[in-house]
Formats: structure tokens, sequence, C-alpha cells
């Protein structure tokens, strides 16, 4: 008979799910450079990311943290402190969801959408910065774009109805009814969809 | 790693009771059908008929009344499942009524079984729930009528523990001239439960949560009401469930029913006072706690509890570390992206749905377990608070947007 079977998550992930690392304590933000918040607590996951930043040489030096959430999301946070630190504003603005998951020694396919919260609230308060000395040039909107006109569904749609498992174009349609009134958009939202498999899934 | 072990999610199953483990594996050996003619068979047949009389006379039913089945589930599927059956070669007589009505708080396998129905052309009317989850009878009133066949209402709800008045429902029911069933799962073995008294026309039963083995259950069909079979292709259980009987679970199943009526009316009253003490505990150490659920009239051994600013998987993770066993209401532990529908069918938000821990004792749960939990469940609400964008000692986060 076998015994206990390991958690659904990996042993890197219950670390930082035990010991998580640099939470940020209290509410007071004042002494940090930027402050990002993503997410809302009625879907069941919100975080807030706070970055210190070396402003010469445009460094982060310091990144902390709250997350509400699950495991995979609090450990996501947690890890992904831990990677910003000492890189380049522009080099942690592209950290993806899936490095995240990487570093974190994978994550199951129904929790990916836990761990893209946190490097969304990371870029939010990489943008924070950047406005608050007066950079706004360098902030970069997540800008959504309609896909669908007649369902009003946006490529961020596309993403999270991909995160959230959909995986043909079928599926897709079943999460947002994306092209079920005139079909026109069916091209471009298959290959955002392959676009977003191959980005978080590596399909 | 935690040296102390606590289970408190008997709602989701239970162990073994060990006097039915004695008597399953003293059976291990028998292995004859019970359809069998020879020796063989006729002991299977022995055991499989005892069984079927413990758990009529648990009930108050009479023995062939009782038809048992593979799960809960599969119960509740055959009930609803009747409802289509519009041919009088099943049914003998008019075509049924064809609509059902159940409730927003019955577990998935009710709902997504009318869901299907619903599909199959039956209509299917769903019952709100109150603030402690109780269906309201005026709403009921004005759903009965001509059309109404069937009437679908949990005893007892596996997250929440609420009760609900079967005796009355059954009345209007069968005042309306539709059917009634129940599914009892989480009642029975918990609450005093008689299908005469009740006046249903069927009901639902597991082993499993009842400290019998899995893989079985039963479902009482009374005398005389219309039938039509889920699983065909077999004359057991007097055609009414095909595939040679489980005899081994069925067998676990009778001992199961009986060692519930030896300790059930000595147990509810102990587990009503660990449930106290384990409520006023979390309410004296823990701030912003909301209780879900009826305050009196729920199974004595669930406690549901919605922690403000923190979501449940989190909880039930570090609670597992610590040895302590529980279930969430959250989505994030099911799979789904929503949060538990019973809660939400309550008026319970979102985000607190997310925060519900399910606590449920069972026979062997015990003072000091009470007392660990207590003692460990603080510190981890406190930990994860700490951590948590909702909460910010003293109160909810205002800075969510």
């Amino acid at each position: 008979m076998l015994q206990a079977g390991e958690w659904a998550y990996s042993e890197k992930l219950k670390e930082h799910f035990m010991n998580p690392k640099n939470i940020l304590q209290g509410e007071n933000t004042d002494e940090f450079d930027g402050v990002g918040m993503e997410g809302n607590l009625q879907c069941g996951d919100q975080m807030m990311v706070v970055i210190k930043v070396d402003k010469e040489k445009e460094v982060i030096t310091d990144c902390q943290w709250k997350t509400y959430g699950c495991a995979s999301a609090i450990a996501s946070t947690s890890i992904l402190s831990e990677m910003v630190k000492g890189r380049t504003l522009d080099d942690a603005f592209n950290i993806s969801p899936k490095e995240v998951a990487q570093e974190l020694g994978g994550l199951p396919d129904h929790k990916i959408h836990c761990s893209v919260l946190g490097d969304k609230a990371l870029r939010a308060a990489i943008n924070d910065y950047y406005t608050r000395n007066g950079k706004e040039d360098k902030v970069k909107q997540e800008q959504a774009k309609v896909i669908c006109q007649c369902m009003n569904i946006t490529d961020h749609d596309i993403e999270d109805a991909v995160l959230e498992g959909a995986r043909t174009y079928f599926e897709l349609q079943e999460r947002t009814k994306l092209g079920t009134v005139c079909g026109q958009c069916k091209g471009e939202a298959e290959l955002l969809l392959e676009k977003f498999k191959h980005i978080h899934f590596g399909v | 790693m935690a040296d102390m072990k606590v289970y408190f999610d008997h709602n989701a199953t239970t162990p073994l009771h060990p006097e039915v483990k004695k008597e399953m594996i003293a059976a291990m050996e028998m292995f004859g059908n019970p359809s069998s003619m020879h020796s063989y068979g006729r002991e299977a047949r022995a055991n499989v008929e005892n069984a079927r009389r413990q758990v009529a006379d648990f009930i108050g039913a009479s023995e062939k009344e009782i038809v048992f089945v593979g799960s809960g589930s599969e119960a509740n599927n055959t009930v609803l499942s009747l409802f289509v059956c519009g041919s009088s070669q099943c049914i003998p007589g008019s075509r049924m009524r064809s609509s059902i009505i159940t409730t927003k708080i019955e577990h998935p396998c009710v709902l997504e079984t009318s869901e299907c129905l619903g599909h199959r052309g039956v209509r299917i009317k769903y019952l709100d729930v109150d603030q402690y989850g109780k269906i309201d009878l005026d709403q009921l009133a004005g759903m009965l009528g001509d059309d109404v066949g069937l009437v679908s209402v949990m005893m007892a709800n596996n997250e929440i523990g609420t009760l609900q008045d079967i005796e009355t429902i059954a009345k209007m029911v069968h005042e309306s001239g539709a059917l009634m069933h129940t599914d009892a799962v989480q009642a029975i073995g918990k609450v005093p439960v008689d299908v005469r008294t009740l006046g249903v026309d069927f009901l639902t039963m597991s082993a499993h949560k009842i400290y019998g083995p899995k893989g079985v259950g039963a479902l009482f069909v009374k005398k005389g009401v219309p039938y039509c079979p889920l699983i065909r292709g077999g004359h057991q259980e007097l055609g009414r469930r095909a595939g040679t009987e489980n005899t081994l679970g069925i067998l676990g199943l009778g001992k199961a029913v009986e060692m519930r009526a030896l300790e059930m009316p000595e147990e509810e009253e102990r587990l009503l006072e660990l449930k106290q003490v384990l409520k006023n505990g979390i309410e004296e150490s823990i701030d912003d706690v909301h209780f879900n659920g009826h305050p009196t009239d729920s199974l004595t051994s669930t406690l549901n509890v919605s922690f403000i600013g923190v979501e449940g998987e989190a909880i039930l993770l570090y609670l597992d570390i610590e040895g302590i066993a529980v279930s969430t209401g959250s989505a994030c532990a099911s799979g789904s992206l929503d949060p538990s529908h019973v809660l939400l069918a309550t008026g319970v938000d979102a985000e607190l749905a997310h925060g519900s821990i399910r606590f449920s004792m069972g026979r062997e749960s015990s003072r000091q377990e009470v007392d660990y939990l207590l003692d460990v469940l603080p510190r981890t609400i406190q930990k994860i608070r700490n951590m948590s964008t909702a909460y910010i000692k003293g109160g909810l986060h205002a800075a969510s947007r």
C-alpha cells in the first residue's frame, strides 16, 4: 500500500509556502519607491508588490509583498520577491509567469492562474516608480485589445481562459463566448490561443 | 511534522469502524455470487439479505424497499433520472409530471444531474435558502403544482450542516401530488432518520460517511412508487439495480448502521458539546470570523467558519502541516474558480466563501483534539493575515480597489 502522497505542489513551493520570504510588515509603504496591486478578493487572489529602486542604476534593491490567496499564490509572490532583487527594472518587467512557475519547480495546470498576479503586480509597481519619478514615457501599459467585437472579449480574456484551462478553440468559446456571434475573429483568436498556450505551458 | 493527528473532515469520509473492519476481514473469503444457487452463492445471499434487514431496520423501512447501489451519487442520479422516463412501458400509468424542484445547496451530483435533465427537456426549479441555509416553505408552496413530479431536498447539508424540515416538506409535496426524495447522506447516522416519520418516497444513504466502506450506498424506494433503474440488464436488487452485488461492501454497510444505532444517541450530545467548545474557542481567540450555517438546526458534528481576509486553501495546508485535516469552500481547493455554491446561496459574499473552513467531527473526536486545534488555529490565521493584502491588523485593508 502506498503512503500519503506528495503534495500537489513541489518541495520548493512548499518551502516558500511554509517560510515565505520578504513579507511586507504592516501597511506602511512610504519607504518604498513603487507600489503595485493586482487581483481582487472576490476572485480569491490579490497581490501587492512594493519595490525599492537604486535610482542611478535603475536596479531593484528590495522587494516586499502581501498576498491574499492560496498556497501557490503565496509561494509564487515569495519566490518572485527573491528573483527580482538585483535585477534592472527593464529585466524585472519582463519576468513571465512561466519563469516564476519554473523557479517554483512547476505548478499544477489549474494553479497557473494563481501565479500570474505576482508578475502583474510587479509590473504595476515598476510603472508606479516611473510615474513617481517623472518618467511617464517609460510606463508600459498593458492595454487590452478587443479581439471579439461582438462579445467584447479582449486578448487578456483569452489569456485568462488559457490559464484557467482552455486548450482548444471550442474550450475558449465555452469559457469566453468569443466568436459565438459573427465568428470573424476566429483566426486571430486561434493565433492568440496558440501564443498563450506556448507562453504559459510551453505547448 | 506534527506529532498529533486530528481528523476533522468526517463529512468528506470516515475511517472504518473497528467492528465493521473486523466483520469485513472475517468475510474476506466469501466470494460467491449472491445469484448462484449453490452453497457459495447462498452464503453471499444470506449476508446481503442480512445487511438489507439491518439497513431497513435502521431507517424504519421494509427490506424490499432497500436497493443497494454503488454510492450516494448513484442513488441520487437514479432518483432524478427516473423523471426523464416518459415511457409507460417502464412506468405504468400516465406519463410522469415533468418538473423537478430542488434546492441551490444540493450536492453537485443532484445539481449537475438536474442541469443535464434540463437539457433533456425536464423543467428544474431551484429553491433559494436563507442566510442559515434553510429553504423557504412559502416559496416551495408557490412552486408546487400539477406539473411537478419530484421534489428533492437534502436532509442535512454537507458543507454547513443545516438541517431541513423534511417531514413538513414531504407533507406539502404529497398534497400537491408529487413524490419526495431526500439526500440523507450526511444526516444518516447523525440524526434519527425514519422514512415513515419523514414520509419520503426516496431516501439516499452512503456507507463511507458512517464508518462503513467506500463504494456502497443504499436507496430507499417506497413500495409502490414508480421506479426505473439507472443501471439496467440484471435481475439483482429485484431488477432495480443491475450488476453483481458488492457483497463485502454491503455487509460492511449493514454492520455500519448497526453500530450507528448503538453509538449515535450518546455521541450526538458529546459532539454538540465539543462543537460549542470549538465555536467559543474560535470566537474568543480570533477576531473577524463569521459562522456559516444554522446556529441550532444543524448537524452537531459540523462547524463552518469564514475567516475574514484569509484564503481557505492556505489555512487547510498550514493546518495539514500541523497534522490537522479540514476542508474549505475556497475555489482554489476545488479546482474550479468559484467558491462554495452552498455559501454563495446563503448570501455569504465570495470573499468570505473563499475563506471558509469546515470542521466536521466524528465518533472518535475528543476534547484533546479540539484543544489542540484551538492552540494551532489562532496563530495559523494570524500568520496568514500578516501576509494578506486583505487584512491589516485591526480589520480589512482599505487598499483593495
